[in-house]
Protein backbone atom coordinates (compact mmCIF):
# COMPACT_ATOMS: atom_id res chain seq x y z
CA UNK A 1 0.00 0.00 0.00
CA UNK A 2 2.62 2.40 -1.31
CA UNK A 3 1.82 5.97 -1.68
CA UNK A 4 -1.01 6.47 0.90
CA UNK A 5 -3.10 5.62 4.04
CA UNK A 6 -6.05 5.33 5.50
CA UNK A 7 -7.12 8.27 7.57
CA UNK A 8 -9.96 10.40 8.89
CA UNK A 9 -10.40 12.79 6.55
CA UNK A 10 -10.84 16.00 8.70
CA UNK A 11 -12.48 19.96 7.40
CA UNK A 12 -9.36 21.44 7.29
CA UNK A 13 -7.39 19.13 4.89
CA UNK A 14 -5.80 17.25 7.48
CA UNK A 15 -6.25 13.20 8.44
CA UNK A 16 -6.41 11.30 11.20
CA UNK A 17 -5.01 8.01 12.35
CA UNK A 18 -7.53 7.86 14.73
CA UNK A 19 -10.58 9.26 15.61
CA UNK A 20 -10.93 9.93 19.68
CA UNK A 21 -12.64 12.98 21.70
CA UNK A 22 -10.15 14.76 23.55
CA UNK A 23 -11.31 16.33 26.65
CA UNK A 24 -8.98 19.42 27.40
CA UNK A 25 -8.71 21.08 30.88
CA UNK A 26 -7.68 24.22 30.45
CA UNK A 27 -6.14 24.31 33.73
CA UNK A 28 -5.76 21.82 36.29
CA UNK A 29 -8.46 22.75 38.69
CA UNK A 30 -10.37 21.01 35.93
CA UNK A 31 -8.63 18.10 35.85
CA UNK A 32 -10.83 15.33 37.69
CA UNK A 33 -14.26 16.93 36.06
CA UNK A 34 -12.70 16.20 32.48
CA UNK A 35 -11.41 12.74 34.27
CA UNK A 36 -14.84 11.86 34.73
CA UNK A 37 -16.55 12.87 31.80
CA UNK A 38 -14.06 10.47 29.97
CA UNK A 39 -14.97 8.16 32.01
CA UNK A 40 -18.24 8.30 31.00
CA UNK A 41 -17.37 8.78 27.15
CA UNK A 42 -15.48 5.38 26.58
CA UNK A 43 -13.37 6.57 23.16
CA UNK A 44 -12.48 10.22 24.87
CA UNK A 45 -9.31 10.97 26.15
CA UNK A 46 -9.19 13.32 29.21
CA UNK A 47 -5.14 15.19 29.18
CA UNK A 48 -4.43 15.96 33.45
CA UNK A 49 -1.58 18.33 33.81
CA UNK A 50 -0.87 20.58 36.53
CA UNK A 51 -0.16 24.03 34.66
CA UNK A 52 -2.44 26.53 33.34
CA UNK A 53 -2.44 29.10 36.17
CA UNK A 54 0.36 30.88 38.23
CA UNK A 55 2.23 31.23 34.81
CA UNK A 56 3.75 33.95 33.26
CA UNK A 57 5.84 34.19 29.81
CA UNK A 58 7.13 31.59 27.94
CA UNK A 59 5.99 28.96 29.96
CA UNK A 60 2.35 30.02 30.05
CA UNK A 61 2.70 30.80 26.11
CA UNK A 62 4.15 26.97 25.91
CA UNK A 63 1.65 25.62 27.86
CA UNK A 64 -1.00 27.65 25.91
CA UNK A 65 0.78 26.44 22.47
CA UNK A 66 0.78 22.55 23.48
CA UNK A 67 -2.73 22.51 24.75
CA UNK A 68 -3.73 24.11 21.58
CA UNK A 69 -2.08 22.02 19.16
CA UNK A 70 -2.92 18.99 20.61
CA UNK A 71 -6.77 20.09 20.61
CA UNK A 72 -5.81 20.77 16.69
CA UNK A 73 -4.34 17.18 16.07
CA UNK A 74 -5.93 15.34 13.16
CA UNK A 75 -6.61 11.91 15.57
CA UNK A 76 -9.23 13.77 17.73
CA UNK A 77 -12.65 14.29 15.78
CA UNK A 78 -13.75 15.91 18.60
CA UNK A 79 -12.54 18.35 21.75
CA UNK A 80 -14.43 19.30 24.79
CA UNK A 81 -12.82 22.14 26.79
CA UNK A 82 -13.30 22.14 30.24
CA UNK A 83 -12.72 24.97 32.59
CA UNK A 84 -12.68 26.52 35.96
CA UNK A 85 -13.36 29.96 35.02
CA UNK A 86 -11.23 31.83 36.00
CA UNK A 87 -7.88 30.46 35.20
CA UNK A 88 -4.84 32.28 33.95
CA UNK A 89 -4.96 30.51 30.71
CA UNK A 90 -8.80 30.97 29.90
CA UNK A 91 -10.65 28.33 28.33
CA UNK A 92 -12.29 30.29 25.65
CA UNK A 93 -8.37 30.70 24.87
CA UNK A 94 -7.96 27.38 24.51
CA UNK A 95 -11.07 26.76 22.75
CA UNK A 96 -10.55 29.76 19.93
CA UNK A 97 -7.09 27.93 19.13
CA UNK A 98 -8.71 24.81 18.19
CA UNK A 99 -11.42 26.46 16.07
CA UNK A 100 -10.13 27.01 12.93
CA UNK A 101 -10.01 23.26 12.42
CA UNK A 102 -13.45 23.41 11.90
CA UNK A 103 -13.47 19.94 14.21
CA UNK A 104 -16.19 19.33 16.64
CA UNK A 105 -15.52 21.69 19.71
CA UNK A 106 -17.62 22.58 23.34
CA UNK A 107 -16.80 24.09 26.40
CA UNK A 108 -17.63 23.51 29.79
CA UNK A 109 -16.89 26.17 32.36
CA UNK A 110 -17.10 24.57 36.16
CA UNK A 111 -18.49 27.59 37.92
CA UNK A 112 -20.58 28.98 35.31
CA UNK A 113 -22.46 25.30 35.63
CA UNK A 114 -22.43 25.49 39.15
CA UNK A 115 -20.51 22.25 40.75
CA UNK A 116 -18.58 19.43 39.94
CA UNK A 117 -21.24 17.52 39.37
CA UNK A 118 -23.14 20.02 37.06
CA UNK A 119 -19.95 19.88 35.37
CA UNK A 120 -19.43 16.21 34.76
CA UNK A 121 -23.16 15.70 33.71
CA UNK A 122 -23.35 18.88 31.08
CA UNK A 123 -19.39 17.99 29.73
CA UNK A 124 -20.77 14.31 29.39
CA UNK A 125 -23.57 14.89 27.21
CA UNK A 126 -21.32 17.09 25.08
CA UNK A 127 -18.50 14.32 24.92
CA UNK A 128 -21.45 12.16 24.18
CA UNK A 129 -22.89 13.75 21.30
CA UNK A 130 -19.31 14.28 19.72
CA UNK A 131 -18.43 10.46 20.09
CA UNK A 132 -21.87 9.22 18.29
CA UNK A 133 -21.08 11.95 15.32
CA UNK A 134 -17.67 11.08 15.49
CA UNK A 135 -18.77 7.17 14.99
CA UNK A 136 -19.93 8.11 11.44
CA UNK A 137 -16.70 9.24 9.97
CA UNK A 138 -14.90 6.56 8.23
CA UNK A 139 -11.44 6.17 6.67
CA UNK A 140 -10.52 7.07 3.22
CA UNK A 141 -7.24 7.05 1.08
CA UNK A 142 -4.94 9.81 2.33
CA UNK A 143 -2.07 11.00 0.71
CA UNK A 144 1.78 10.44 2.50
CA UNK A 145 1.86 14.24 2.54
CA UNK A 146 -0.78 14.39 5.48
CA UNK A 147 1.23 11.65 7.85
CA UNK A 148 3.81 13.21 9.75
CA UNK A 149 5.59 10.79 12.37
CA UNK A 150 6.59 12.05 15.72
CA UNK A 151 10.03 10.31 17.15
CA UNK A 152 11.89 9.69 20.44
CA UNK A 153 13.93 6.87 22.02
CA UNK A 154 13.89 6.18 25.63
CA UNK A 155 14.88 3.38 28.06
CA UNK A 156 17.95 2.59 25.77
CA UNK A 157 20.66 0.58 25.85
CA UNK A 158 23.60 -0.14 23.60
CA UNK A 159 21.60 -1.92 20.82
CA UNK A 160 19.45 1.07 21.01
CA UNK A 161 22.22 3.25 18.36
CA UNK A 162 23.36 0.26 17.01
CA UNK A 163 20.24 -1.32 15.18
CA UNK A 164 16.51 0.23 16.24
CA UNK A 165 17.35 3.86 15.70
CA UNK A 166 19.56 3.50 12.42
CA UNK A 167 16.56 1.07 11.19
CA UNK A 168 13.74 3.87 12.28
CA UNK A 169 16.20 6.67 9.85
CA UNK A 170 15.87 4.25 7.11
CA UNK A 171 12.00 4.53 7.60
CA UNK A 172 12.29 7.81 8.37
CA UNK A 173 14.06 7.99 5.19
CA UNK A 174 11.55 6.47 2.93
CA UNK A 175 8.43 8.51 4.69
CA UNK A 176 9.67 11.34 3.65
CA UNK A 177 11.01 10.45 0.28
CA UNK A 178 7.06 9.69 -0.12
CA UNK A 179 5.99 13.42 0.28
CA UNK A 180 5.31 12.71 3.94
CA UNK A 181 7.10 14.43 7.59
CA UNK A 182 8.95 13.17 10.37
CA UNK A 183 10.00 14.66 13.63
CA UNK A 184 13.52 14.78 15.08
CA UNK A 185 14.04 15.94 18.57
CA UNK A 186 15.40 16.06 22.12
CA UNK A 187 17.52 18.59 21.83
CA UNK A 188 19.73 18.01 25.11
CA UNK A 189 20.78 14.62 23.25
CA UNK A 190 21.75 15.92 20.19
CA UNK A 191 24.74 18.48 21.75
CA UNK A 192 27.75 17.89 19.81
CA UNK A 193 26.39 16.85 16.49
CA UNK A 194 25.00 20.36 15.57
CA UNK A 195 27.59 20.36 12.93
CA UNK A 196 26.20 17.54 11.54
CA UNK A 197 22.55 18.21 11.84
CA UNK A 198 23.41 21.69 10.22
CA UNK A 199 24.90 20.19 7.20
CA UNK A 200 22.04 18.26 6.64
CA UNK A 201 19.45 21.36 6.08
CA UNK A 202 17.82 22.02 2.60
CA UNK A 203 19.51 25.99 3.08
CA UNK A 204 21.91 27.95 5.04
CA UNK A 205 19.14 29.90 6.71
CA UNK A 206 17.68 26.08 8.35
CA UNK A 207 21.20 25.55 9.05
CA UNK A 208 21.49 28.55 11.28
CA UNK A 209 18.24 27.67 13.44
CA UNK A 210 19.65 24.06 13.61
CA UNK A 211 23.43 25.92 15.35
CA UNK A 212 21.34 28.41 16.84
CA UNK A 213 18.39 25.97 18.94
CA UNK A 214 21.24 23.41 19.92
CA UNK A 215 24.04 26.17 21.19
CA UNK A 216 20.43 27.87 23.15
CA UNK A 217 19.72 24.68 24.01
CA UNK A 218 23.55 24.06 25.39
CA UNK A 219 23.95 26.90 26.92
CA UNK A 220 20.49 26.32 29.05
CA UNK A 221 21.75 23.00 30.73
CA UNK A 222 25.32 25.24 31.35
CA UNK A 223 22.96 27.31 33.47
CA UNK A 224 21.26 24.64 35.17
CA UNK A 225 24.37 22.78 36.40
CA UNK A 226 27.49 24.10 37.34
CA UNK A 227 29.84 20.79 37.24
CA UNK A 228 33.94 21.82 36.66
CA UNK A 229 33.46 19.49 33.77
CA UNK A 230 31.31 21.63 31.90
CA UNK A 231 33.29 22.98 29.60
CA UNK A 232 34.12 19.91 28.03
CA UNK A 233 30.81 18.50 27.77
CA UNK A 234 31.70 16.19 30.29
CA UNK A 235 28.82 16.09 31.75
CA UNK A 236 26.93 14.99 29.07
CA UNK A 237 28.69 11.29 28.52
CA UNK A 238 28.40 8.91 31.30
CA UNK A 239 30.81 6.51 33.16
CA UNK A 240 28.26 3.53 32.12
CA UNK A 241 28.38 5.09 28.43
CA UNK A 242 32.22 4.85 28.41
CA UNK A 243 32.36 0.91 29.84
CA UNK A 244 29.34 0.56 27.02
CA UNK A 245 32.11 1.55 24.37
CA UNK A 246 31.01 4.88 23.54
CA UNK A 247 33.97 7.09 23.29
CA UNK A 248 32.85 11.08 22.49
CA UNK A 249 29.95 12.86 22.82
CA UNK A 250 29.46 13.24 19.24
CA UNK A 251 29.37 9.44 19.07
CA UNK A 252 26.56 9.22 21.98
CA UNK A 253 24.69 11.93 19.96
CA UNK A 254 24.88 10.12 16.42
CA UNK A 255 23.24 7.17 17.75
CA UNK A 256 19.85 9.29 18.91
CA UNK A 257 20.42 11.26 15.84
CA UNK A 258 20.11 8.20 13.62
CA UNK A 259 16.40 8.31 14.03
CA UNK A 260 16.01 11.07 11.15
CA UNK A 261 17.89 8.99 8.97
CA UNK A 262 20.62 9.94 6.56
CA UNK A 263 18.94 11.03 3.18
CA UNK A 264 16.03 13.44 4.20
CA UNK A 265 17.12 16.83 4.63
CA UNK A 266 16.30 19.53 7.60
CA UNK A 267 13.06 21.55 6.01
CA UNK A 268 12.61 23.54 9.33
CA UNK A 269 13.22 24.01 13.07
CA UNK A 270 10.56 24.84 15.29
CA UNK A 271 10.07 25.48 19.13
CA UNK A 272 7.97 22.61 21.27
CA UNK A 273 4.45 23.26 21.51
CA UNK A 274 4.70 25.17 17.82
CA UNK A 275 3.38 23.62 14.75
CA UNK A 276 5.84 23.91 11.20
CA UNK A 277 4.79 25.59 8.73
CA UNK A 278 6.24 23.01 6.05
CA UNK A 279 6.39 19.21 5.32
CA UNK A 280 9.55 16.67 5.16
CA UNK A 281 12.35 16.32 7.89
CA UNK A 282 11.47 18.84 10.77
CA UNK A 283 13.40 19.56 13.69
CA UNK A 284 11.65 20.62 17.26
CA UNK A 285 13.38 22.54 19.85
CA UNK A 286 13.06 21.07 23.17
CA UNK A 287 14.60 19.04 25.46
CA UNK A 288 14.68 14.97 25.90
CA UNK A 289 12.16 14.39 28.35
CA UNK A 290 10.41 10.84 26.83
CA UNK A 291 7.04 12.62 27.65
CA UNK A 292 7.57 16.24 26.66
CA UNK A 293 8.93 14.88 23.45
CA UNK A 294 5.78 13.47 22.18
CA UNK A 295 3.30 15.84 23.90
CA UNK A 296 5.48 18.70 21.40
CA UNK A 297 5.18 16.25 18.68
CA UNK A 298 1.64 15.29 18.74
CA UNK A 299 0.93 19.33 19.45
CA UNK A 300 2.27 19.56 16.21
CA UNK A 301 0.49 17.14 14.52
CA UNK A 302 2.11 14.03 14.64
CA UNK A 303 -0.39 11.52 14.90
CA UNK A 304 2.03 8.68 14.87
CA UNK A 305 5.01 7.82 16.95
CA UNK A 306 8.48 5.77 16.94
CA UNK A 307 9.72 4.77 20.00
CA UNK A 308 13.35 2.91 20.00
CA UNK A 309 13.60 1.91 23.43
CA UNK A 310 16.53 -1.30 24.25
CA UNK A 311 15.94 -2.02 27.80
CA UNK A 312 11.82 -1.61 27.46
CA UNK A 313 9.14 0.69 28.34
CA UNK A 314 5.28 0.83 28.40
CA UNK A 315 4.59 4.51 28.25
CA UNK A 316 2.12 5.65 25.83
CA UNK A 317 -0.13 8.70 24.27
CA UNK A 318 -3.68 9.33 25.04
CA UNK A 319 -5.18 8.42 21.37
CA UNK A 320 -2.01 8.28 19.44
CA UNK A 321 -0.58 5.08 18.58
CA UNK A 322 3.22 4.55 19.92
CA UNK A 323 5.30 2.24 17.94
CA UNK A 324 7.78 0.67 20.15
CA UNK A 325 11.05 -0.96 18.52
CA UNK A 326 13.68 -2.26 20.33
CA UNK A 327 16.77 -3.75 18.71
CA UNK A 328 17.52 -5.88 22.13
CA UNK A 329 16.16 -9.61 21.58
CA UNK A 330 16.75 -10.20 25.11
CA UNK A 331 14.62 -7.10 25.80
CA UNK A 332 12.26 -8.46 23.12
CA UNK A 333 11.52 -11.88 24.64
CA UNK A 334 10.87 -10.58 27.98
CA UNK A 335 8.73 -7.57 27.45
CA UNK A 336 7.05 -8.69 24.11
CA UNK A 337 4.02 -7.80 25.52
CA UNK A 338 5.09 -3.91 25.37
CA UNK A 339 7.01 -4.13 22.03
CA UNK A 340 5.32 -3.81 18.17
CA UNK A 341 9.07 -4.65 16.62
CA UNK A 342 11.71 -6.44 17.42
CA UNK A 343 14.65 -4.99 15.29
CA UNK A 344 17.28 -7.20 17.13
CA UNK A 345 17.41 -9.20 14.39
CA UNK A 346 20.16 -6.86 13.04
CA UNK A 347 22.76 -7.73 15.70
CA UNK A 348 21.79 -11.39 15.62
CA UNK A 349 22.24 -11.47 11.79
CA UNK A 350 18.84 -12.47 10.85
CA UNK A 351 17.77 -9.29 9.35
CA UNK A 352 19.38 -6.63 7.84
CA UNK A 353 19.65 -2.87 8.37
CA UNK A 354 17.43 -1.91 5.81
CA UNK A 355 15.31 -4.93 5.53
CA UNK A 356 14.41 -3.85 9.00
CA UNK A 357 13.74 -0.26 8.24
CA UNK A 358 11.13 -1.11 5.18
CA UNK A 359 9.25 -3.40 8.27
CA UNK A 360 9.09 -0.19 10.49
CA UNK A 361 7.83 1.78 7.34
CA UNK A 362 5.11 -0.75 6.54
CA UNK A 363 4.16 -0.92 10.27
CA UNK A 364 4.16 3.09 10.23
CA UNK A 365 1.22 2.78 7.38
CA UNK A 366 -0.71 0.23 8.88
CA UNK A 367 -1.07 1.36 12.18
CA UNK A 368 -1.85 4.85 10.90
CA UNK A 369 -4.27 3.15 9.01
CA UNK A 370 -5.90 1.54 12.32
CA UNK A 371 -3.70 -1.61 13.19
CA UNK A 372 -3.27 -1.03 17.48
CA UNK A 373 -0.05 -0.18 18.97
CA UNK A 374 0.73 -2.27 21.88
CA UNK A 375 0.73 0.73 24.53
CA UNK A 376 -3.05 1.95 22.96
CA UNK A 377 -4.42 -2.16 23.62
CA UNK A 378 -3.51 -1.59 26.98
CA UNK A 379 -4.03 1.61 27.87
CA UNK A 380 -0.90 3.40 28.46
CA UNK A 381 -1.26 7.07 28.48
CA UNK A 382 1.85 8.32 30.43
CA UNK A 383 3.60 10.57 27.56
CA UNK A 384 1.06 13.28 28.07
CA UNK A 385 3.83 15.82 29.88
CA UNK A 386 3.87 19.48 29.31
CA UNK A 387 7.34 21.25 29.31
CA UNK A 388 7.71 23.56 31.37
CA UNK A 389 10.45 26.57 31.94
CA UNK A 390 12.30 27.13 35.38
CA UNK B 1 22.96 -7.34 28.70
CA UNK B 2 25.54 -9.38 28.80
CA UNK B 3 28.10 -10.68 26.61
CA UNK B 4 27.67 -13.47 24.00
CA UNK B 5 23.92 -12.91 23.48
CA UNK B 6 24.66 -12.32 19.52
CA UNK B 7 26.46 -15.12 18.90
CA UNK B 8 24.34 -16.85 16.43
CA UNK B 9 26.26 -16.41 12.88
CA UNK B 10 28.07 -20.01 13.37
CA UNK B 11 29.33 -19.37 17.24
CA UNK B 12 31.50 -16.46 15.04
CA UNK B 13 31.84 -13.64 16.79
CA UNK B 14 30.85 -10.55 14.97
CA UNK B 15 31.85 -7.19 14.72
CA UNK B 16 29.38 -4.49 13.31
CA UNK B 17 30.00 -1.73 10.37
CA UNK B 18 26.78 1.32 10.55
CA UNK B 19 28.54 2.34 7.74
CA UNK B 20 31.03 1.99 4.70
CA UNK B 21 32.94 5.03 5.32
CA UNK B 22 33.54 4.02 8.29
CA UNK B 23 37.01 2.63 9.65
CA UNK B 24 36.07 1.25 12.73
CA UNK B 25 33.40 -1.34 14.10
CA UNK B 26 31.67 -2.52 16.95
CA UNK B 27 32.12 -5.76 18.56
CA UNK B 28 29.01 -8.11 19.64
CA UNK B 29 30.82 -10.14 21.88
CA UNK B 30 33.57 -10.18 23.82
CA UNK B 31 36.71 -10.69 22.08
CA UNK B 32 40.55 -11.73 22.89
CA UNK B 33 43.65 -10.79 21.45
CA UNK B 34 44.44 -13.00 18.55
CA UNK B 35 40.63 -13.86 17.55
CA UNK B 36 38.99 -13.87 14.39
CA UNK B 37 35.64 -12.16 14.07
CA UNK B 38 33.33 -11.95 11.47
CA UNK B 39 32.79 -8.30 9.86
CA UNK B 40 29.67 -7.59 9.33
CA UNK B 41 27.74 -4.21 7.51
CA UNK B 42 29.99 -4.17 4.14
CA UNK B 43 28.76 -5.66 0.52
CA UNK B 44 31.00 -8.57 1.52
CA UNK B 45 31.50 -10.39 5.13
CA UNK B 46 35.51 -10.40 5.72
CA UNK B 47 37.38 -11.64 8.73
CA UNK B 48 39.17 -9.25 11.54
CA UNK B 49 41.82 -10.57 13.86
CA UNK B 50 41.69 -8.47 17.16
CA UNK B 51 45.12 -7.09 17.78
CA UNK B 52 44.00 -7.33 21.45
CA UNK B 53 41.33 -7.87 23.80
CA UNK B 54 38.32 -5.61 22.45
CA UNK B 55 35.37 -5.84 25.09
CA UNK B 56 31.32 -6.07 23.75
CA UNK B 57 30.13 -3.13 22.53
CA UNK B 58 33.38 -1.35 21.78
CA UNK B 59 35.27 -0.24 19.13
CA UNK B 60 38.05 -2.30 16.91
CA UNK B 61 40.15 -0.73 13.96
CA UNK B 62 39.13 -1.98 10.31
CA UNK B 63 42.10 -0.89 9.15
CA UNK B 64 45.65 0.51 10.53
CA UNK B 65 45.04 4.17 11.85
CA UNK B 66 47.83 6.99 11.53
CA UNK B 67 47.80 9.36 14.48
CA UNK B 68 45.38 12.59 13.70
CA UNK B 69 43.80 10.27 11.33
CA UNK B 70 40.03 10.63 11.57
CA UNK B 71 38.07 7.74 13.49
CA UNK B 72 34.15 7.19 11.71
CA UNK B 73 31.33 5.48 12.77
CA UNK B 74 27.92 6.58 11.37
CA UNK B 75 29.86 7.37 8.34
CA UNK B 76 30.71 10.35 10.42
CA UNK B 77 33.93 11.43 12.60
CA UNK B 78 33.60 10.44 16.15
CA UNK B 79 37.58 12.00 16.83
CA UNK B 80 40.65 11.32 16.02
CA UNK B 81 43.33 8.65 16.69
CA UNK B 82 45.78 9.98 19.18
CA UNK B 83 48.42 7.64 18.70
CA UNK B 84 48.62 4.82 15.91
CA UNK B 85 45.97 2.33 16.04
CA UNK B 86 46.94 -1.04 14.68
CA UNK B 87 44.21 -2.86 12.04
CA UNK B 88 42.18 -4.74 15.00
CA UNK B 89 42.96 -2.93 17.82
CA UNK B 90 40.95 -1.56 20.74
CA UNK B 91 39.72 1.65 19.92
CA UNK B 92 38.23 4.03 22.90
CA UNK B 93 39.30 7.20 25.25
CA UNK B 94 42.45 6.16 26.04
CA UNK B 95 44.01 6.55 21.99
CA UNK B 96 40.62 8.74 20.83
CA UNK B 97 40.73 12.21 21.10
CA UNK B 98 37.32 14.26 20.23
CA UNK B 99 37.85 18.43 20.39
CA UNK B 100 34.00 18.17 20.68
CA UNK B 101 33.66 16.68 24.06
CA UNK B 102 34.68 13.53 25.56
Amino acid sequence: MAGFFMGYPRENGTYGARNHIAVIPSVFCAAAVAERIARNVPGSFAFRHPVGCSQVGEDLEITARTLIGIGRNPNYAGVLVVGLGCERFSPHELAEGIAPTGKMLETVIIQDEGDTLKAIEAGSRMARRMRRAASLEKRTEAPLSALMLGTNCGGSDMTSGLAANPALGIASDMLVAEGGSSILSELTELIGTEHILARRAVSEDVARDILAAIAAMEERLKNQTRHAGDEKRKHLISTGNYEGGLSSVVEKSLGGMKKSGSRARFVEVFKTGGAPAKKGLLLMDGPGHDGEVTTGEVAAGAQVICFPTGRGTPTGFPGVPVIKITGNPRTFARMGGNIDINAGGILTGECGLEAMGREIYAEILAVASGKLSRAEILGHDEQFCITRLP
Amino acid sequence: MESGDFLHMEGRKIALVLDRRDNVAVVLADVGPGEDCLVRGLKAECDLRAAEAVPFGHKVALANLAAGEAIRKYGEEIGVAAAPIPKGGWVHIHNLHCARGM
